[in-house]
């Protein structure tokens, strides 16, 4: 027993010891330079993987830019699962003196809300996430961008692409299928893959396409493997929407054209690369952050588009078929003027019917029951304004086999 | 011979003080190496790795309460464990004892939330949770005690298969979504524990202390525990005398199991307010060296735990703070267990530098002494690890 209360006595002074040099450290850290200018703002930002994730690495890059741009201090946290870890990264950037938390992944948006319930002078924002509009906390913000627009332009590409491969003799018309990589069966992944298909259908009308599911964001060996099945399946386009090179580095291998997302693959990709959509999310972070600064409020659910920067397509690489470059200018300016919508309700149909009346899963609730009519003016109004930020788009449209 | 050769031998029971001034100097040397690879990658100050695991553990109010619940987890999942491998009975299934009960209160909190009293609800979970935990034990303590089945492997296959049940229950309850059952009873936090002088986290602290202290008495004054240490002597010895060796097998693995539950309610219903297949965290793998480091004491099981939270805890900032990738937190708390499970081998064994056989040959019938009459309790974990 003696012993015991020596090792306690001395395991007791040494967490004191550490105790003191800790406080005294971090009290300096604390320290903050009052500015002229509105509330000085700090971001925190809560990533699900590092920068190896594509995904992930596009939210980095996004928030360094900001940031630096706007000479703001912040702190990255990154590999934050989604559980309660999620809720004490938050917590612990609010107690570094964050005033505007993010969060990047879907399943962190329960803990982001805790976290705001606990903090309400602090504002919190998540992407991908679907209850801002229904929690009723001035503090909890959704957003995400029309993403869907930019899949509708790297489409074109595909579409374009397999054209070229028609002309060229190397697969018949009825041989135009692509295969796509996505995550999970949910609407962020169905809106996306639709919006890609109609636009190569809207300049390769035999298109078909197969679609593959891996049940994880980040799976590198399980996005190779699906997109190898596709290939062999007959796929000649592959495109994807998971967060790993595993698809861009199997069509690289196998010589299959690969549409990418998040950011350009061209360096790991030299031959096959043709173009990537992506979400810019450094015009979000700017708006959010200028608003804290300035103390006014932001939009609950923020929507980025083509206009405000937030959705853009990289560099068309050098392995587009010719006029790819006019073709997505074309329909560019015509999303943005209004007259073309990616979701017509002309340009697909479902069962073999066209839909007039869709009731969305627009506010969550335990059943998944619709509740939204989102056809309006005849498409389907996707991410749009009096409903919510995150897509909702979840039909299947003909000429879209999902295996599995 | 005048060859110079390294021979190892037991070493007799060393002193706890002695074995602890070992055991840090494992750590400080896992300090410096982590310290000197942060130089190597990074050219920033070795001191300030050192500085930010610190603060990493004890930096701010709520980074001291999360060590402080973190290794009351830690603590429970290796108490645990205890009385199985006093027994020898390589238990390392807490991983799924923990995950069942962490469903039996989830499904207990989905299905009954709002539905009846609070109070009502929280007790039926943790009766879930413990019967759960306390089932997911039986079953390889059963077979071992039946047909005397290896539990080392029996309960590290139901850790998959509890995973594998867990994941199966959460593509049902939500079947759209990337599998995350998001947390239950958000808006009405039915069955949520209420949280103790406005603290969520001394509920926990105050369990773990709770349990320590019986699991303490239990195996040091109970009959239980008498039994169950003589089964882990020699299975032999105890039925000479009487002991009803399964039914001690059973029964200590149904108290690990109970233990289990209360964890798994704890995590679930104080917590995280979630289930996931990762709900125990691997916990249950570290519970194993947790007990080990403290040779099953309870008492000392307080300290090794807190080890390990503070380490990791620390590491994990090192990365954030110094702008490294996350798996650089992993680098440097392997490079830490590593040298504490390593220094095992110091406490338990010495080298001897020799250059005569004489002098081997001696030292050999000196550890043979030792080991025969050495204290056998203290022993143990030494033998073993």
């Amino acid at each position: 027993m003696k012993k015991m209360k020596k090792i306690a006595a001395v395991a007791l002074s040494a967490a004191m010891a550490l105790g003191l040099c800790a406080c005294g450290d971090n009290a300096s850290n604390t320290t903050q330079t009052a500015s002229n200018d509105g509330v000085t703002v700090k971001a925190g930002f809560i990533c699900l993987h590092d920068e190896n994730s594509t995904y992930d690495l596009n939210f980095i890059n996004g928030a360094k830019s900001a940031c630096e741009a706007m000479g703001i201090e912040y702190i990255i946290k990154t590999n934050i699962p989604e559980g309660a870890e999620c809720q004490t990264a938050a917590e612990e950037l609010v107690d570094a003196g964050c005033n505007f938390v993010f969060a990047d992944s879907f399943g962190h948006e329960d803990y982001i809300i805790e976290a705001a319930k606990e903090f309400p002078e602090v504002q919190f924002a998540h992407a991908t996430g679907t209850k801002a509009h229904t929690e009723g906390l001035s503090n909890f913000h959704n957003a995400f961008a029309s993403i869907y627009e930019g899949r509708y332009l790297a489409g074109i590409t595909a579409g374009l692409k397999l054209n070229e491969m028609i002309e060229n003799g190397q697969i018949t018309a009825d041989q135009a299928k692509m295969g796509y990589v996505g995550a999970y069966p949910y609407a962020e992944v169905v809106s996306g893959y639709t919006s890609f298909y109609l636009g190569a259908k809207s300049v390769c009308p035999t298109v078909t396409m197969d679609v593959t599911y891996t049940s994880s964001w980040y799976d590198e060996t399980a996005e190779k493997e699906g997109a190898n099945k596709l290939i062999n399946n007959g796929c000649v386009l592959i495109s994807q929407h998971a967060d790993s090179m595993g698809a861009p580095t199997a069509c690289e291998n196998a010589g299959v054209p690969n549409v990418s997302y998040n950011g350009s693959t061209l360096s790991a990709c030299p031959n096959t690369f043709l173009v990537s959509s992506r979400i810019d999310w450094a015009p979000y972070f700017t708006y959010a952050m200028t608003a804290i600064k300035n103390g006014e409020t932001f939009a609950t659910d923020y929507v980025g588009t083509i206009a405000t920067g937030s959705v853009c397509l990289t560099d068309l690489s050098g392995n587009v078929a010719e006029g790819t470059a006019d073709a997505i200018e074309t329909a560019k300016a015509a999303l943005a003027n209004g007259t073309l919508h990616v979701f017509d309700t002309a340009t697909f149909t479902v069962g073999g019917s066209a839909v007039t009346e869709y009731m969305a899963d627009v506010d969550s609730d335990p059943a998944y029951e619709g509740d939204h009519n989102v056809i309006v003016d005849g498409h389907f109004a996707e991410s749009a304004d009096g409903f919510r930020s995150a897509p909702y788009f979840d039909l299947r449209i003909d000429g879209i086999t999902e295996l599995q | 011979m005048n060859k110079f050769r390294i021979h190892i031998a037991k070493r007799d029971t060393m002193p706890v003080a002695a074995a602890w001034a070992i055991r840090i100097g494992a750590i400080v040397l896992a300090l410096l190496l982590g310290s000197l690879l942060t130089l190597v990658l990074t050219g920033k100050n070795p001191l300030s790795v050192l500085l930010t695991i610190v603060q990493g553990a004890f930096g701010t109010e709520r980074k001291i309460w999360t060590t402080l619940r973190d290794t009351s987890v830690l603590l429970m999942f290796g108490l645990a464990v205890a009385p199985a491998f006093k027994m020898r009975f390589w238990n390392i299934g807490a991983e799924g004892q923990v995950l069942m009960s962490g469903l039996g209160t989830a499904v207990v909190m989905f299905f009954l939330g709002g539905k009846i009293n609070d109070g009502l609800l929280i007790i039926l979970m943790l009766v879930a949770a413990i019967v759960c935990g306390m089932l997911w034990a039986f079953i390889p303590a059963v077979i071992k005690a039946k047909w005397n089945t290896n539990e080392t492997l029996s309960t590290l296959m139901l850790n998959y298969i509890a995973a594998q049940i867990v994941s199966m229950f959460i593509a049902w309850a939500v079947p759209s979504g990337s599998m995350k059952m998001g947390i239950i009873n958000q808006d009405t936090n039915a069955g949520w524990l209420p949280a103790l002088f406005g603290n969520k986290h001394i509920l926990i602290i105050i369990m773990a202390l709770l349990i320590t202290a019986f699991v303490f008495v239990y195996i040091k004054y109970g009959k239980g525990g008498y039994e169950l240490t003589v089964v882990g002597e020699s299975v032999k010895t105890a039925r000479y005398v009487g002991i009803k060796v399964e039914w001690v097998i059973i029964r200590t693995m149904l108290i690990s199991g109970a233990i289990c539950g209360i964890i798994g309610f704890l995590q679930v219903a104080g917590v995280e307010h979630t289930i996931s297949p990762n709900t125990a965290g691997g916990l249950g793998f570290t519970a194993v060296l947790v007990a080990w480091m403290a040779k099953l004491n309870p008492i000392v099981m307080i300290f090794t735990s807190m080890l390990i939270v503070v380490m990791s805890n620390g590491a994990g900032d090192v990365a954030s703070s110094l702008g490294l990738n996350a798996s650089f937190s992993d680098i440097l708390t392997g490079i830490i267990l590593f040298f504490l499970i390593g220094c095992e081998f110091f406490i338990n064994y010495k080298i001897c530098f020799s250059a005569k056989n004489d002098k081997i040959s001696s030292d050999v019938t000196d550890s043979k002494e030792s080991e025969s009459s050495g204290g056998v309790e203290e022993n143990e974990g030494g033998k073993q690890s």
